[in-house]
């Protein structure tokens, strides 16, 4: 039979908790503190702005449309590849002026510009400056619900100190990685968030998973065995299920990330990093947690 | 349940999901990121509705004054939702108070103890009715532009207080579709004052019963003004185009230009041939949203019910002005919030690529499954094909949308479905080991997996709702393959799995289970 956790496997996971918790705990600091000083690079979802996206038949040098587009005097305008050399991605600030013709202005220079390489707008995005805030708006709303529904929904099947641990957990694995697209300086678009909200979902799968052994071994438990022992037993049970679940989640969210084409490749990114950080935190947080709350009470 | 009955069911539910997805290319709906098209979100200008509405009060209270003999020395609004009238003597301030208590119940009485003056507001109440009307009636209006465009299974919506949301699947000029929607369309007749000159107009120096309007000459590509001519006209209009049944497209004879003439109703006829009757001699100013586009001499009276536009550039831009003036002008000027338009081809590719990720991402769990439980991997693999069947089967019957982010959804719970299974044979494995019979291991195996997986499931349902709730489109569509991703797991894990193992094991004396 083949076997990626070794049957039997016995590891003192609760002695650990310690060091899941430093180090769970300087990631979170330096995330926190990233996020605060640096804060994020919002996407026009948030920040309002136009984006157009253009391919062109030859790759255009982005130099010249840099110096058109700073001729035009339309704010703060990033400029780069998408995809490949032949695609341009400009973006533009959010501005209080009539997005049409923020749109038609940059398209028609571009024809100006580049008289004899044709290209096609393959999208345009405008989101005025009140939808960006309203979007920003209800997106903190849906993450903060969403830790609601679950917080109800575990403290209902579990007792509160699970459900405590389950929200440690998913604050850790969302904190994370908010706090990685900070430092990378990655765009926070709508689809992020609809990434963070399936972490949420995923981290706490994992989560339940293992409470649910431990839940289970307690009842079962006639031998009065510490409770560091049963949620290590738990744990250790669980492993295997943990890490093949894991894989093959990454296998698919790693096809993605390559595979997937340039659109979806910050989606599929926040998902890796969330799988990751959320198979990580059903052990090191969430059952640490549990434990940790008990031992003081006891 | 009896292992016949389950095999029938799960027959039942796969012929049905075969046989709503296909054909695939016509039952599975495509999101705007997909297919190409736009998505536009029009926000209404609700203040400009409210201030058109008092200012045609304002001008209606200057009528019936007259009417009535109330000696006034102006009706003015004063600001954005406000009226100022001025009278000439207390027995005049009385009657027009009574008059105004009597017929204009919207109106309140804001008045500031001055002498011989009346302040009135429009009430709230009247001015909300004013501002959801201004945004039904937009909606309206758009929908006519849109079904005389001429575009497939549009989508136009209201969303929230004041906006519109146009959705047009595969359209292929974006731009034309945003002039044509976001343009108000709102015909004016205005007598040009000739005794005003132009210099003294650019100065502001006017009479105060006049305005300046401009004849705007615009830069064919980028719709920015490059040149303008400043005409003042009597502040009022005297006609507008409430009263026109009917505009077309046609040549001008004289200078081989396209123009768009349209036809006014009998009760706008009999006013324009009062006003040319009038004005003869006088300039007349046609003004479309402000800017005025021809101003004739009026040589005499007109009896006719038919008048022009000329001085327009081309002919795409004649047709839609007379699309735009059939359909009737919004009732307020709308603004462009939110545009995403995806062209066709960057939607293919999205389709491409997404499908390439997920036959790849199909194939690593498949052979990876394959490696890691042998001979129950041909049963974790039946749960996947059952899945990605059922996933799209669902879509197909509730036309649900497919976006990229869907598919991306797709691909997410075919990982994840994997899951339920890893759970089972995990929870089986152990059972055996702890020395059951294989059958017995089974049958333990997926009891105790049960509520674990439920648990489990229940909560990413939950993500998945909060997620429908706030997103939009493509985010929405994420939500949607989600959760069917998700229950479609749930139904192969626990219904259909079971079935095959039952039915390899069923009869045979198994000893060991390759698992």
């Amino acid at each position: 039979m083949f076997e990626l956790i070794k049957q039997g496997t016995k590891i003192d996971f609760m002695s650990m908790t310690r060091i899941f918790f430093i180090i769970s705990g300087l990631v979170v600091i330096f995330s926190v503190g990233t996020i605060a000083t640096k804060g994020f690079n919002f996407g026009i979802d948030f920040a309002g702005g136009t984006i157009i996206q253009m391919k062109f038949e030859s790759a255009p040098d982005l130099d010249d449309i840099r110096s058109t587009m700073d001729k035009l005097n339309i704010g703060e305008v990033v400029i780069q590849n998408f995809g490949s050399d032949h695609e341009v991605l400009i973006r533009v600030e959010k501005t209080e002026r009539d997005l049409n013709t923020v749109a038609n202005t940059i398209k028609s220079s571009m024809t100006d510009t580049f008289p004899d390489n044709k290209f096609i707008v393959e999208r345009v995005e405008q989101v005025g400056p009140q939808v960006g805030a309203d979007l920003k708006n209800k997106a903190t709303y849906a993450v903060i619900y969403a830790l609601i529904g679950v917080l109800i929904y575990v403290a209902i099947r579990f007792q509160f100190i699970f459900s405590l641990g389950a929200i440690m957990a998913i604050a850790h694995d969302v904190i994370i990685t908010l706090g990685i697209f900070s430092i990378t300086g990655k765009e926070i678009s709508l689809t992020i968030i609809a990434a963070v909200l399936t972490i949420v979902g995923y981290s706490l799968n994992d989560t339940i998973v293992v409470f649910d052994r431990i839940r289970e071994n307690m009842k079962e438990d006639k031998t009065e065995m510490k409770f560091k022992d049963i949620i290590n037993k738990s744990l250790n049970e669980t492993l295997s299920r943990t890490v093949l679940t894991s894989l093959t989640t990454l296998l698919a969210v790693g096809a993605l990330y390559v595979f997937g084409g340039a659109v979806i490749h910050s989606f599929a990114f926040a998902l890796l990093i969330g799988v990751a950080i959320g198979t990580y935190s059903s052990i090191g947080i969430a059952s640490a947690f549990v434990y940790m709350l008990t031992k003081k009470k006891a | 349940m009896n292992l016949k009955l389950r095999w029938a069911f799960i027959a039942v539910v796969i012929i049905w999901a075969l046989f709503s997805m296909f054909p695939l290319n016509q039952n599975l709906k495509l999101g705007l990121d997909l297919q190409g098209g736009m998505h536009v979100v029009l926000g209404v200008d609700t203040d400009k509705a409210v201030e058109a509405k008092v200012e045609a009060i304002a001008n209606q209270l200057r009528k019936e004054l007259a009417i009535e003999k109330v000696d006034f020395s102006y009706v003015q609004k004063i600001s954005n939702n406000s009226v100022s009238i001025s009278l000439k003597s207390t027995d005049a301030f009385e009657k027009a108070k009574g008059i105004i208590a009597d017929n204009y119940q919207s109106l309140q009485d804001i008045s500031i103890s001055g002498e011989n003056n009346l302040s009135y507001m429009l009430d709230k109440q009247s001015a909300d009715r004013v501002r959801d009307y201004a945004v039904e009636q937009s909606l309206e209006v758009v929908r006519n532009r849109i079904d005389e465009f001429g575009v497939s299974e549009p989508v136009i919506q209201r969303q929230g207080k004041k906006q519109v949301v146009v959705q047009l699947p595969g359209v292929t000029d974006p731009d034309r579709a945003i002039s044509l929607i976001g343009k108000t369309a709102q015909l004016k007749f205005y007598i040009v004052d000739d005794n005003v000159s132009a210099e003294e107009a650019e100065s502001g120096n006017i009479p105060f019963d006049d305005k300046v309007l401009y004849q705007k000459q615009s830069d064919d590509s980028t719709g920015q003004t490059i040149n303008r001519f400043p005409f003042v006209v009597k502040k009022d209009a005297v006609l507008t185009g409430d009263y026109l049944v009917d505009a077309e497209v046609s040549i001008s004879s004289t200078y081989n230009l396209p123009i768009v003439q349209f036809t006014l109703d009998a009760a706008g006829a009999k006013l324009f041939e009062e006003i040319t009757a009038d004005n003869i001699g006088n300039r007349m100013a046609i003004v479309l949203d402000d800017n005025v586009y021809s101003a004739p001499v009026i040589k005499s009276r007109i009896p006719g019910c038919s008048a022009y536009i000329d001085g327009i550039d081309s002919m795409q831009e004649a047709k839609d002005l007379a699309i735009v003036l059939r359909a009737g002008s919004l009732p307020a000027p709308v603004k462009i919030e939110e545009n995403r338009t995806v062209g066709p081809s960057l939607g293919q590719d999205s389709i491409n690529s997404g499908i390439k990720a997920a036959l790849i991402g199909l194939c690593l769990i498949v052979v990876f499954i394959l490696v890691y439980y042998r001979m129950a991997c041909i049963v974790a693999n039946v749960a996947l094909a059952t899945n990605f069947i059922l996933i799209l089967g669902v879509m197909s019957q509730f036309g649900a949308t497919l976006t990229l982010p869907g598919i991306a959804g797709i691909i997410l719970t075919i990982g994840m479905s994997v899951d339920a299974n890893v759970l089972i044979f995990e929870r089986v494995r152990e059972e055996l080991r702890m020395g059951r019979t294989p059958m017995n291991a089974l049958e333990y195996g997926y009891e105790k997996a049960f509520s674990t997986i439920m648990d489990a499931n229940i909560t990413t349902i939950i993500a998945a709702i909060v997620l429908f709730q706030f997103g939009t489109g493509p985010i929405k569509g994420f939500a949607v393959t989600l959760s069917i991703g998700i229950l479609a797991s749930l139904f192969t894990a626990i219904f259909v799995t079971k079935a095959v193992f039952w039915t390899i094991l069923r009869g045979k004396d198994v000893k060991k289970l390759s698992i």
